[in-house]
């Protein structure tokens, strides 16, 4: 069980802001993301794209970004909970209890949403049966390439992970690339390699398919694929790899008891908190009367968010306002020497 | 200002009245329309705004994709030929009785 000041969901720019502000008026820290790296959409939708609305920052990219803020709140050496998503809450004497998917336990006083539009996950096959095989014969991501070695892989997909992974596995599998369409957006050479592994029929490679179904008997036997026109296909499988990029879904954000308005959180404006004592909410995944999606936003929202949880994380003290320029107290916490 | 005609899965339609300049996606979300999520707000970058022109005349009417449009098509649920993102259609007269079919979900 870790105690901490606050967790904070969501590694994206407003949640490291969010850090840094916690930080500054002397409070602790867990940061927790589902993805495997820090910066949220900044680093996953976007790394190369460049933002042009930073205040004071003509230009900068979503890596670039990421960056800079990982640099900010290095002083205060908070603790990263990477590739884990916060699953339950439980309040007990005005603390949470909070539940990670990997098994993690902190106890907390407050909770600072910056979930963004949810957590990235794989996008799935949307024929039914394929669930009941998901995680054993039908797959979204590989930890262990050895299950595959000479088995028959159906994989579909056109990007990086599905022409990677169907290069890599085509040296001890058999396998079939699926694609809908002619085109692939992988890296160029890639796709060339994916070509002339197809020409010379080491790989089985049908476009302009996509799924239709998975049929077995308890375990996979074989996947079926249909053409638009209706001409379908069935083709021997041990296993089938989807690898249709990441969606975003609120997930067990939904099941906390805070309102909701479609995919979004209703706060105050003063502190950001939500309908939930101690549980707030900033970023994109917040909404209230004139709410802006724009990192800058993210930020306020932030630095009011981190004021907010002072008062249930130090309730026998009272919140002084301080500037950077000015604080000694806060030049030692961020080890600044004059 | 043109009409948009939004067609939900289960067949519900909706028209819009949708101001020149705007995407066929933010005429939805500006209308309350279910059906279309537009999780990154208009970036094509998360597929969440796929519709289907059913009828091949307005298919073929509609401003050609741009590239990346096809890429972010194939991270959609259930893609097909005659797929577009709403947020990069974006509206003028031409696209005045331009009708959308939603699928059955975003995600």
């Amino acid at each position: 069980m870790i105690k901490t000041d606050v967790v904070i969901i969501g590694a994206g720019p407003t949640g490291l802001f969010c850090a840094h502000q916690l930080g500054i008026i002397g409070l602790r820290c867990e940061i927790v993301d589902n993805l495997d790296k820090i910066g949220g959409q900044c680093i996953e939708l976007y790394p190369d794209k460049p933002i042009y609305d930073i205040p004071a920052v003509p230009k900068c990219t979503g890596e670039e970004l990421t960056n800079n803020l990982i640099e900010q709140i290095k002083p205060f050496d908070f603790n990263f909970h990477l590739s884990d998503r916060v699953q339950e809450l439980k309040n007990e004497n005005n603390k949470w209890l909070v539940k990670t998917l990997n098994g993690k336990e902190f106890e907390t006083p407050n909770i600072v949403i910056a979930g963004g539009v949810g957590s990235f996950e794989p996008r799935k096959f949307p024929t039914k049966s394929a669930e009941k095989y998901d995680g054993k014969s039908v797959l979204y991501s590989i930890k262990d390439k050895n299950i595959f070695k000479d088995k028959s892989v159906v994989i579909f997909g056109g990007g990086d992970s599905a022409l990677d992974w169907a290069i890599e596995l085509s040296n001890s599998s058999k396998v079939t690339l699926v694609h809908r369409r002619d085109e692939f957006r992988g890296a160029p050479a890639s796709v060339q390699k994916i070509k002339e592994l197809s020409d010379n029929k080491t790989i089985d490679l049908i476009t302009k398919y996509s799924i239709k179904d998975v049929k077995g008997n308890g375990s996979l036997d074989s996947v079926e694929i249909k053409s638009e026109s209706g001409e379908s296909k069935v083709i021997k499988a041990d296993y089938v790899l989807g690898f249709f990029g990441l969606i975003m879904q609120l997930g067990p954000i939904t099941e906390w008891g805070l309102n909701l308005d479609k995919k979004t959180i209703p706060v105050n404006t003063e502190n950001f908190e939500t309908n939930k004592k101690g549980i707030f909410a900033i970023g994109d995944i917040c909404t209230y009367p004139g709410k802006l999606k724009l990192i800058l936003s993210g930020f306020h929202e932030g630095a009011l968010a981190a004021r907010g949880c002072f008062k249930y994380a130090r309730p026998d003290e009272k919140y002084r306002f301080e500037f950077t320029t000015a604080s000694s107290t806060i030049k030692d916490r961020l080890g600044v020497k004059e | 200002m043109v009409k948009i005609k939004y067609i939900e899965f289960n067949g519900t339609e909706h028209e819009a009245d949708v101001a020149n300049g705007l995407s066929v996606m933010e005429g939805a979300i500006q209308n309350d329309i279910p059906g279309i999520d537009a999780d990154c707000g208009g970036g094509m970058s998360c597929a969440t705004c796929h519709v289907y022109i059913n009828d091949d005349e307005w298919f073929k009417k509609l401003p050609e994709k741009e590239m990346g449009e096809d890429d972010m098509l194939d991270q959609a649920y259930e893609p097909k030929s005659n797929s577009r993102l709403s947020c990069q259609l974006i509206v003028s007269d031409d696209l005045d009785g331009l009708t959308v079919h939603m699928p059955e979900k975003q995600v």
